[in-house]
């Protein structure tokens, strides 16, 4: 809970419409209206993963950075593709891993192996 | 629209040369295509019609689907080719209507295509080379392009870079395979384009995009984790490898290099990734607000997971 709101939270918010969509709408519509009503819940679900986890996977994310030596994506993608890390591919990829991981925990957790 | 298929089905009468023409009805259709089907003096038929202001026709897809007829892949029968015809306004095609299902998480999990997935990975493997048997020269009009190249300039066009699609560019071109020879590709052979029956493969369908090139193209692509659809085996995510390599040398008698439809296949992981951003951006720029598609900007991760997992394990 973020002051100075009231209760509930963001993520209780998200939740109530959950349950409701899955509870109550999608045994009243049609399969295609179910199939994107399922896709609506997934898309709550990811929100409060990113409610829940955001704040710690931006730090992490700052840190390898800067660990690196550059600001942004868009600056190491640059020295990536210039040829710079030629020679360790493979070192920058598992650099690079506890951030996809993380990226991966908000929006399909089961996807990890 | 009720007069627009009214006027649709009398212009089918007359491309039929048919006396009756019944049950038209409308399908989803692709971004640039509508499909209809309807039943022609007895007979089910299907309707690809370029969609109203899209630029462009079907291009080379109706040469390519009669040169794939002729090559012995299962595909849909062409019966008119209306790629540079006018009677229906807009370019179009028809062919003979196939039934099975398409929808891949049916197709990998209902108990009525148990029989359908024994099969599947060999036809899959025998329809890839049958198809690539067929000469590159015989359809005209066929793009060929260099894959790495396109998607990098439709990545830059974007304008969201990911560190870890410039990993895989670089990897894939210092790891680039030699070709063993050029054919026609179908370009987006997956589950999901594919109508099965209960005894498996009835025909590989959406041969837009088509074009010269690699044949473990096709391999590579149909391995990819995004079209296993949660399934456990890489090929459509019911067959092995093996399975798949066995099929395509009992009909062509070349057996596929495992490392080279892996480089394909993470080349296509690439590109699946890339797509996904492409998905969420027609979202995000008004072109087709959608939360399905907004939601398929969040799957780009996947294919960076994917990434890691296939280059980590080619190197080790």
């Amino acid at each position: 809970m973020t002051a100075p709101h009231d209760r509930p939270s963001a993520v209780e918010l998200l939740e109530a419409v959950r349950e409701w969509m899955e509870k109550d709408l999608m045994g009243g519509i049609e399969p295609r209206l179910q199939f994107h009503t399922r896709v609506a819940m997934n898309v709550l679900d990811i929100v409060s993963r990113e409610i829940a986890m955001g704040a710690d996977q931006l730090e992490s994310h700052t840190a390898l950075l800067a660990s690196l030596g550059v600001d942004s994506d868009a600056e190491l993608s640059q020295q990536i593709r210039n040829g710079e890390y030629d020679t360790r591919l493979l070192e920058v990829l598992e650099r690079l891993r506890p951030v996809i991981e993380d990226k991966v925990r908000v929006a399909n957790p089961k996807y990890l192996r | 629209m009720a007069n627009d298929a009214e006027e649709l089905a009398s212009g089918i009468r007359v491309v039929m040369n048919a006396t009756d023409v019944s049950g038209l009805r409308r399908l989803t259709g692709g971004a640039s295509r509508e499909t209809w089907r309807f039943n022609a003096d007895g007979q089910d038929f299907v309707l690809q019609r370029v969609r109203k202001g899209t630029p462009g026709g079907l291009r080379t897809e109706p040469a390519v689907l009669a040169a794939a007829h002729r090559g012995g892949v299962p595909v849909p029968e062409l019966v008119v080719d209306g790629s540079r015809r006018e009677e229906l306004e807009r370019p179009f095609m028809i062919v003979r209507a196939v039934q099975g299902e398409t929808i891949a998480r049916k197709i990998l999990r209902d108990d009525e295509f148990a029989g359908a997935r024994q099969a599947l990975p060999a036809q899959l493997g025998k329809a890839a080379a049958s198809l690539h048997r067929i000469s590159a020269s015989e359809v005209e009009g066929l793009v060929n392009e260099d894959q790495i190249d396109r998607y990098k300039q439709v990545l830059d066009d974007l304008g969201e870079p990911h560190p870890v699609f410039e990993v895989a560019f670089r990897w894939l071109e210092m790891n680039r395979p030699v070709t063993t020879h050029q054919c026609i590709v179908h370009g987006d052979f997956r589950l999901g384009n594919m109508m099965v029956n209960d005894q498996g493969l009835s025909a590989v369908l959406d041969w837009e995009l088509a074009h010269v090139g690699d044949p473990m193209e096709d391999l590579g692509w149909l391995c990819v984790r995004a079209w296993r659809f949660g399934g456990p085996h890489p090929v459509a995510g019911i067959g092995t490898y093996e399975s798949l390599f066995d099929a395509y040398e009992e009909e062509s008698g070349i057996r596929p290099d495992g490392h080279i439809v892996r480089w394909w296949e993470t080349l296509g992981t690439l590109k699946w990734g890339i797509m996904c951003i492409t998905q969420a951006s027609a979202h995000l720029s008004g072109m087709a607000r959608s939360h399905e598609l907004a939601a398929i900007g969040r799957r780009v991760c996947e294919n960076e997971y994917d990434l890691l997992e296939l280059l980590t394990l080619e190197n080790s």
